[in-house]
């Protein structure tokens, strides 16, 4: 059965209405704070990050030396992260929270590429800001430079397998891969510290309680904010997207 | 696009409008009231961030919010410049074949 355009929209709008007024909790929702993991998680989470920003900073320099014409995309993805991260957007739940802005530079470029624009941004405001922090770093990357865009980009591509609308495959992509990034956020603090009580699992569920509901409008916001990037790219730099196989070239 | 940007502001307004009172606390609060709450009583992070270290204490909220504008600033500046030269590159360029591909960039052979 196929949709007229408003009922698609009225759909769409149905959905976001229901996600958005379901959960009245109040929480905010984070990086990590400095300080807030033990010493051998941070180390822990750090190294499992290495590889991941070793094949980025591969792809990047090969595409700085082969691909300049690219550097113009990859500008704008991790500015695209600086400017979604540093926003404080209130949520139903009547706490605030940031959004990743991971998912452009996933479906751009991969979750590699990714992991080392987040990381730079993280950088920059685990320094400049006291927000996140250095400790947390390794942690941090890995929820949001490395599993959120390695969860988007494998969204993206089964959509794409699926003959999904761009827009809509973009769009849940990128909205799910920022869910996810705060699920692994409270996955981390919760094996940090598991609950008396009920071990990783329960310390999990209070975790992702805290987490969760605050982040579910900001989540569809981020997968909005990012089609409508898309959009925009598309109309001036189809070259640049059909040279990195976004757009099929003729 | 309009109905995108519609349910942007929509999303970020609505409560503000609707949660009257609310104080729409972000990160320092919830994630370590948490984790003090799951570690069992009073948990002491092990490290200072390096400008509270610094600057010998916590961010004041006014400066804070200026170094986010900062960060925000950036990126919608980088932004804004890229979209411009491409839209500009869009508008003048005679040197794109029909099919919107890059003429092949002159190598030092």
């Amino acid at each position: 059965m196929s949709y007229s355009k408003t009922e698609k929209n009225v759909l769409a709008l149905a959905c976001v209405f229901a996600l958005f007024f379901a959960f009245p909790q109040p929480a905010g929702a984070m990086h990590i704070m400095e300080g807030h993991l033990p010493l051998v998680h941070c180390i822990a989470w750090g190294a499992v990050c290495m590889p991941f920003l070793a094949a980025g900073t591969i792809s990047i320099r090969y595409t700085l030396q082969r691909k300049r014409r690219l550097l113009i995309l990859l500008a704008m993805s991790g500015a695209f992260i600086f400017v979604i991260s540093s926003l404080k957007i209130p949520s139903v739940t009547g706490s605030c929270s940031h959004m990743t802005g991971t998912g452009l530079g996933a479906i751009l470029f991969g979750p590699a590429v990714a992991s080392v624009l987040a990381v730079i941004v993280l950088i920059f405001q685990a320094i400049l800001l006291a927000h996140g922090g250095l400790t947390s770093l390794g942690a941090n990357t890995f929820s949001m430079g490395i599993v959120g865009p390695i969860f988007t980009w494998l969204l993206y591509m089964l959509g794409k397998r699926l003959k999904l609308n761009r827009k809509a495959n973009i769009f849940i992509a990128a909205a799910l891969g920022d869910l996810l990034t705060y699920c692994v956020t409270s996955l981390q603090l919760a094996v940090a510290y598991p609950s008396e009580s009920g071990g990783i699992l329960a310390s999990a569920a209070k975790f992702l309680g805290v987490f969760a509901p605050t982040q579910l409008p900001l989540a569809v916001i981020e997968g909005l904010l990012t089609v409508l990037i898309v959009m925009g790219l598309e109309s001036v730099a189809e070259p640049e997207l059909k040279e990195i196989a976004f757009l099929e070239a003729k | 696009m309009g109905i995108l940007v519609a349910s942007v502001l929509l999303l970020i307004l609505v409560p503000l409008f609707v949660l009257k009172g609310a104080q729409f606390e972000g990160s320092d609060g919830a994630g370590s009231e948490m984790v003090k709450e799951v570690a069992g009583g009073e948990y002491e992070p092990w490290f200072e961030p390096v400008l509270e270290t610094l600057i010998g204490g916590e961010l004041p909220g006014e400066m804070e919010t200026l170094f986010f504008c900062i960060q925000t600033g950036i990126g919608v500046g980088i932004i804004a410049y890229c979209f411009g030269y491409l839209a500009a590159r869009k508008r003048y360029s005679g040197g794109e074949n029909a099919q919107g591909q890059l003429e092949p960039e002159q190598s030092p052979a």
